[in-house]
């Protein structure tokens, strides 16, 4: 029973690998638990939003993960 | 038209923007810009990810507000993913309208998204070491513009 963590940007350099899989149900408390330190400051900062199978959450404490969904941590963005 | 593209290869932008004036016969103007990996700044390779569940499917949406806002008779978005070198193009946005101010803002509008609201995070090399980058302040006041 697991969740997909994503790390994209510079999260995956302080994750240490651009994903790995956690026990599912996967809440907001549960996924900071998860984290570590680097990681989590970033995640409860007010700029890393979070994606569940492609759908940005508009409040990331109501994160609900369940066995088989992906759950992005979307560090800010800069691209062109 | 919308044409909208993720390319993991590079592309010429001079071709891509012909068939795009091409199929809009009876136009007024085309506005094109490419951005391209700024050299002599002893960077030696650049490098944008992405996030496929998240990334095109932005950059769609950002064409249909570009065509919703503007009167245009179509949008060209094309955006590179993966390592490149100074030169090589990243970007291209192209916009056809029968006005050219329609064109010209519709492109100025991308181009602020794109930089600073879309799925891409790049780093650069420079001395053998790769940086991430953040988004300057520019950034964010670039797409407060188009705000209300």
């Amino acid at each position: 029973m697991a969740v997909k963590l994503v790390f994209l940007g510079r999260l995956a350099d302080i994750a240490g690998g651009p994903d790995r899989e956690v026990e599912s149900p996967l809440d907001w408390r549960g996924l900071l638990d998860t984290l570590n330190d680097g990681v989590r400051d970033w995640a409860a900062g007010e700029k890393v939003k979070l994606a569940v199978n492609g759908v940005v959450l508009a409040d990331k404490t109501m994160l609900a993960a369940k066995d088989g969904d992906e759950v992005a941590l979307l560090p800010p963005v800069s691209g062109g | 038209m919308k044409d909208v593209r993720l390319l993991t290869e590079p592309f010429a932008p001079g071709p891509l923007v012909g068939v795009f004036t091409n199929a809009h016969p009876g136009l007024g103007g085309v506005c094109t810009f490419v951005g391209e990996v700024r050299g002599g700044e002893s960077v030696e390779a650049l490098e944008l990810l992405h996030y496929e569940p998240l990334t095109l499917a932005g950059m769609e949406a950002l064409a249909d507000e570009a065509l919703a806002r503007f009167e245009l008779m179509g949008i060209l978005i094309v955006h590179r993913v993966g390592e490149m070198r100074p030169g090589e193009p990243i970007v291209l946005v192209s916009a056809a309208a029968r006005h050219r101010r329609a064109a010209i803002q519709a492109v100025d509008f991308a181009m602020d998204r794109l930089k600073s609201d879309a799925w891409f995070w790049k780093r650069e090399k420079r001395d053998g070491i790769w940086q991430w980058i953040d988004p300057r302040p520019e950034d964010h006041a670039d797409l407060a513009r188009w705000n209300g």
